[in-house]
């Protein structure tokens, strides 16, 4: 019985919090308000899930808020300043994300500086450079450049479309791409830790460090490819973030990182888990989107959403350490 | 002589499982009690109900005559029944110093002074630690101090409540012997002091040194209580396990032909170099005492070091494994010491936990194959009869003995040119220990298997041939068949002697 709650209750308050919304929010139970919340989820689902790989070896990344900024900002630079297209664009930035990635690992393994410091000192450094090259300006077709020239370059209608096109799905023009991004993403991470070898080792690696090094598993790597991926994945939400707002703008993305690191964490608490894991992550992301878009749908003001979000996260790790580890003991 | 600390018709039942049943127990002032059961025997359950952590379902415990039913551990402190845990570390806090852990009941206790006054804790600490004889400096750190002086801090720190009953619950498992033997000594001094001690472990040569009284436990009763002397151990463990237990002598077996020779090897920078040759189908043991190079060995032979100088070959090529994984590919697989720490993956099940070695011949094109993972996990718990549900169980729901028997499981799943087994019984209770060491000498063709034990008796018990290991080096090598057993233990204790053969 508690065993079933346990596992079953996550998913059965959020079927609750649907039905809730359907009967008392006229709309919201409709596919436009579905896809939605999609949309709103799917750049910090897609961070989240990069968090994930790193939470399953044991460790943690910070650096993801920092790495989608920059990736965002290093996409508006290559094309409206480097006058790039729109594949060097995206390439630029998944190299960056890859780098910070293999950056933050080679620190921690190597170095053995404690992960929440590396990569909060990696934040620190990302968030500072990512205004370097304009000067702290943001970057937007037109703008004028340090030297007082003016940038050539514009965003790509091609770029563009990641943020703006919309695929027939039953109804004409109704799934955006990040929203498609984020399901294959989900599917190919949750398929990648839950079936094959790779994944398993890395749940070993996090669950006994040493027991997995005496199985002959090369600890060391997976730890420095679980911060490759969580860096990879960051940057694909900033492409996602830069296509979508069509410029670079230095004051967004603010809330990336905490939105991320909740969505994993109540994660957690889904199937009665109680370890990091890709389907929580996703379930948490959407938990999330939905209580948001029902409360706004029911006329609650804006700035009750961090409270909203804080809230669920601290039930959910009460639900993930406090039930599920009493009922195990 | 009028028991301290009585126990009547004690019971203990969670849920539907009945754990103790009309247990009695009486410890007197000044004697030390040995405790004896194998795991699941209802140790723990009795320590906990003495020391308060449980509530009993029926029965008496009294206290110098009085009625003793502690609500909280806390209760049964002041009391004056105090238990020194098993793991050392819950006994101290590393944060402070000696002085500090030796007084800190004094300074979070009522009618504690608000200041701390380090002459004042200084002189506390010191009285306490005098009567015990502590030679440890106070204003160490503990995280500096070995286990064993941890244990002595947490000791002297147990008897500063002035304790009628002291329950010491294996406290000798993480120590060496020397270690231990200072810890003897503090028993003895605890002795005269007229505490009456319980004392739980599962070593022999513990309870030749320390032991009153044994009493045993089985199946949650008290199947033997042995107080006259010269006491009948054979009779204790035999109740213990409810069969005859001696020495069962091994059909020695002689090895077939050479599958792993070391030349020259040397382990560390003062040692001698030493030669073996290990053939297949043998069991051998390398024994001695603690401390003597044994895991530095076993580290060596899979890939976690290399040694300083030497060549290994292993079915006649040469060997020079630079990493486990390279070990593991050339058939050289370790059951490392210390399962919690070093085996037991503890997010996995059972069958995870097997396949993890061996994970890539189990998938396919990256993808593993849970079906087979699942059908060779079945295989090995029947093979080395687990007791478990499924194979889908959760390695915390498994018995000491049982978590070591998937240890062991997880490398025999694949053959193995030399399997290493680190210890491979420790915290084991006999009746699994044989059982492990049955199935290995069972599946010992065409293998070398070689077990690092400390524990003499274990090795009399399982291998065809024991070689002795003193300071990093191996100085003695025994058939064991009609062995010359004052030889060993000369060699064991360090005498000096000419080069192994």
């Amino acid at each position: 019985m508690a065993d079933t709650a346990i596992r079953f209750g996550f998913l059965a308050l959020l079927a609750g919090l649907i039905a809730f919304f359907s009967v008392s929010a006229p709309g919201f139970l409709s596919p436009q308000s579905a896809v939605f919340i999609f949309q709103s989820v799917a750049i910090t689902g897609i961070l989240a899930l990069g968090v994930t790989a790193t939470l399953v070896v044991g460790g943690f990344d910070l650096s993801i808020g920092s790495v989608a900024t920059s990736s965002m900002m290093a996409a508006a630079y290559a094309m409206v300043v480097l006058e790039q297209n729109a594949l060097v664009a995206v390439l630029f930035c998944l190299a960056i994300g890859a780098l910070v990635g293999l950056v933050n690992g080679i620190i921690i393994v190597y170095m053995r500086v404690p992960d929440l410091l590396a990569t909060l000192g990696m934040m620190f450094l990302l968030v500072g450079l990512q205004r370097i090259p304009t000067e702290g300006r943001s970057i937007a077709a037109g703008m004028t450049m340090p030297d007082g020239s003016t940038a050539a370059g514009t965003f790509s209608p091609a770029f563009l479309a990641l943020g703006r096109h919309r695929f027939d799905f039953f109804l004409p023009n109704l799934l955006p791409v990040s929203v498609v991004v984020l399901l294959v993403l989900a599917l190919l991470i949750w398929f990648f830790l839950e079936y094959t070898r790779f994944g398993r080792m890395m749940y070993a690696v996090g669950s006994n460090e040493r027991a997995a090094e005496l199985a002959g598993a090369p600890v060391k790597a997976y730890k420095i490819w679980a911060y490759v991926i969580s860096g990879i994945f960051a940057s694909i939400g900033g492409i996602l973030l830069a296509a979508r707002l069509g410029r670079g703008d230095i004051a967004s993305g603010n809330n990336l990182l905490l939105d991320a690191v909740a969505a994993a964490l109540i994660g957690f608490a889904v199937l009665g888990a109680a370890k990091p894991n890709a389907f929580g992550t996703a379930i948490g992301a959407l938990f999330v989107g939905v209580l948001l878009q029902g409360l706004t749908m029911m006329n609650a003001p804006y700035y009750t959403q961090d409270f909203v979000k804080g809230a669920v996260l601290v039930v959910a790790l009460v639900f993930t350490f406090a039930l599920s580890n009493r009922s195990r003991r | 002589m009028e028991a301290t600390f009585r126990i009547t018709g004690l019971r203990k039942a969670f849920g539907p499982i009945r754990v103790l049943n009309d247990v009695a127990l009486d410890l007197c002032s000044g004697e030390v009690t040995v405790l004896m059961g194998a795991n699941g025997a209802g140790k723990s359950t009795l320590v906990k109900i003495m020391s308060g952590v449980h509530r009993l379902d029926a029965g008496e415990m009294t206290l110098g005559g009085v009625r003793y039913h502690p609500a909280s551990p806390a209760e049964a402190i002041r009391a004056g029944v105090v238990t020194v845990h098993q793991n050392i570390n819950d006994g101290v806090v590393a944060a402070l110093d000696v002085a500090a852990n030796l007084t800190l009941d004094r300074l979070s206790g009522k009618g504690a002074p608000l200041f701390y006054n380090p002459r004042r804790v200084r002189r506390e600490a010191k009285a306490v630690a005098a009567r015990l004889d502590l030679d440890i400096d106070l204003g160490a750190s503990i995280a500096d101090l070995s286990l064993a002086d941890r244990q002595m801090v947490a000791i002297a720190r147990a008897m500063a409540h002035e304790p009628k009953v002291m329950i010491l619950d294996e406290p000798t498992s993480s120590l060496s012997s020397a270690e231990a033997n200072r810890l003897f000594a503090v028993i003895d001094r605890l002795r005269q002091h007229g505490v009456a001690i319980l004392y739980i472990t599962h070593r022999m040569s513990d309870i030749r040194r320390v032991a009153d009284r044994i009493v045993s436990l089985r199946d949650g009763s008290i199947s033997g209580v042995f107080e006259t002397k010269p006491l009948d151990y054979e009779g204790a463990v035999n109740a213990m396990l409810g069969r005859a237990m001696h020495l069962v002598a091994v059909d020695v077996k002689e090895a077939t032909h050479p599958v792993f020779e070391a030349n020259d090897l040397r382990l560390s920078d003062q040692s001698r170099p030493f030669s073996m040759v290990l053939g297949a189908g043998e069991v051998v043991a390398v024994t001695g005492l603690v401390g003597v190079g044994k895991t530095l060995l076993a580290e060596t032979l899979f890939g976690l070091r290399r040694p300083l100088a030497g060549t290994m070959r292993l079915r006649g090529e040469a060997y020079a494994p630079t990493s486990t994984a390279e070990a593991i590919e050339k058939g050289v697989f370790l059951v490392a010491k210390d399962r919690a720490e070093s085996g037991i993956v503890g997010d996995f099940n059972i069958y995870k936990n097997i396949s993890l070695p061996f994970l890539e011949r189990f998938s396919r094109l990256g993808v593993s194959r849970r079906g087979a993972e699942r059908a060779v996990a079945r295989e090995q718990i029947d093979r080395l009869s687990i007791v478990c549900r499924s194979e889908r169980d959760d390695m915390s729901t498994l018995s000491g003995g049982n978590q070591q028997k998937v240890m062991v499981a997880r490398w025999m799943a694949q053959p193995a040119s030399l399997f290493i087994l680190d210890e491979p019984f420790q915290g084991v209770d006999i009746a699994a220990r044989r059982d492990i060491a049955s199935k290995l000498r069972a599946s010992a063709a065409g293998r070398t298997t070689l077990l690092f034990l400390t524990e003499l008796d274990e090795a009399l018990e399982t291998a065809d041939r024991i070689l002795v290991m003193s300071e990093h080096t191996i100085v003695g090598e025994h058939r064991n068949e009609g062995l010359d057993m004052d030889r060993l233990l000369a060699q064991v204790a360090g005498e000096p002697m000419r080069g192994a053969a």
